[in-house]
């Protein structure tokens, strides 16, 4: 049903109700702010997206969203050569690197391998890893991977192929979340925890 | 429309931002589809892993619509398969089975059988065997059952030790040792009843050779597929388990 508006404002509540959390009660909202704050958000708003547009580009070395080739991380030298990340998603590294957990090199392997989706080994970056990994200076490769069925299968096939690299294989810990109570928890996070228990 | 029935995750798809299309092997319903609100949730993400078992109900206006699940978990196994590679390989290699039967096609054997594996997952030593019975099982649903009854030359039902490529039946030792490079061979634990002892790695490769064989020429070469590439690694991981285990 189209607005009252005019078909160029349809079109931006259209291409709004595209995003993911929105949907076209929503767009029509944002719009109608974009719209009453046109100079204060809606200029600044369109010359970003013109620039994130012309700059942004994918790293030919991780796969990592950057407007850099190679991407900042790629390109720091404080960066531990030694040790590579592989996560499913751009998300993902940007979660790790918002935790500064780790102070290392990424892969992004653009999703993980899921029979009903489609996805195979080729449909991800994973022979881009497996050439990584066999650099000498790679002494271990972090699979921070979901916990999930696909997750684990794509780290299991990605463990099978780095046999022959000189590297060590870790995966992340599964267990009880910060916040957690364990009357809450799943069997079977409650069993990997105490599975994946330490010394107090 | 309403049903309740038992069934298992066999796969998920994000849908929107906060729910998920769930695939589900039901017992009286067969494989079928639905769509579960909040199913991308951090409270039914752990419920909706392949290999768990769920009571859902499903609701539609029509049959033919999609329709919604309510899914309750029953036997979480997914969280133990994750660090067992053979497990996690076999869980999306039943899957991909599972998917070769029709939609809303009620087949109670392989909901059962499924189960009894996903129970037995955990037993290296006859997980590959359970898989290969499976698989013969599974042929035999699709409609292409083998005949290995009795010996397709001498009519005899004892020491039956290969099959036929080209017609599916059983060659007794005897008879099939002239022809022994063109025929498949048969190992023992895919003719008995319950497998009792493992089967040595050479007896599990032959087992899974051959329902490939027919797998491949009866239902994946038919309809322009490969075979899953999970079907390859969980006999590697299952394999070098066996071979480890001496």
């Amino acid at each position: 049903m189209s607005s009252a508006a005019g078909p160029e404002i349809d079109r931006l509540i259209q291409l709004l109700a595209r995003l993911p959390g929105l949907g076209p009660r929503s767009a029509r909202r944002a719009a109608l702010h974009l719209i009453k704050k046109r100079e204060l958000l809606m200029a600044p708003l369109a010359a970003a997206l013109q620039v994130a547009l012309d700059k942004i580009e994918i790293c030919s070395t991780c796969g990592n969203i950057d407007t850099q080739n190679p991407c900042t991380l790629c390109a720091d030298p404080r960066r531990e050569d030694s040790v590579i990340v592989v996560v499913a998603d751009v998300a993902d590294l940007w979660a790790l690197e918002r935790a500064q957990a780790i102070n290392a090199r990424y892969h992004v392997l653009g999703g993980t391998l899921s029979p009903l989706d489609g996805v195979g080994p080729k449909e991800l970056a994973i022979d881009a890893l497996i050439a990584r990994a066999h650099a000498p200076n790679v002494s271990e490769v972090i699979l921070a991977l979901n916990a999930t069925v696909d997750g684990q299968t794509t780290a299991h096939y990605i463990t099978d192929l780095l046999q022959g690299a000189n590297v060590r294989v870790t995966k992340l810990a599964h267990g009880v979340p910060v916040g957690g109570e364990l009357d809450y928890l799943d069997e079977g996070t409650l069993a990997a925890a105490i599975r994946s228990r330490t010394a107090f | 429309m309403e049903w309740i029935d038992s069934g298992i995750v066999l796969g998920v798809r994000r849908h929107g931002e906060a729910n998920a299309i769930a695939e589900l092997m039901t017992r009286a319903h067969g494989r079928h589809l639905g769509l579960v609100r909040g199913g991308a949730g951090s409270r039914l993400r752990p419920v909706l892993q392949p290999g768990n078992s769920v009571r859902a109900v499903w609701r539609a206006r029509l049959d033919e619509h999609l329709g919604h699940f309510v899914v309750e978990g029953l036997e979480l196994r997914a969280a133990s398969f994750l660090p067992v590679s053979h497990a996690v390989f076999g869980v999306t290699h039943l899957a991909a089975l599972c998917r070769l039967l029709p939609e809303r096609d009620p087949h109670p054997a392989v909901y059962d059988a499924v189960v009894a594996i996903l129970d037995r997952m955990h037993d290296r030593a006859l997980a590959g065997a359970h898989v290969a019975r499976f698989e013969l099982q599974l042929i035999a649903e699709l409609g292409f059952g083998l005949d290995l009854e009795r010996c397709a030359v001498t009519g005899e039902a004892a020491d039956l030790a290969y099959v036929s490529p080209k017609s599916g039946r059983a060659v007794s030792r005897a008879a099939g040792v002239p022809w022994q490079d063109k025929l498949l061979r048969l190992p023992r634990f895919l003719v008995e009843e319950e497998p009792r002892t493992a089967p040595s790695p050479e007896e599990l490769a032959d087992g899974l050779a051959l329902t490939g064989f027919f797998l491949g020429r009866y239902v994946f070469e038919p309809r322009g597929q490969a075979a899953p590439e999970a079907r390859a690694h969980f006999l590697a991981a299952v394999l070098q388990a066996r071979r480890a285990a001496g």
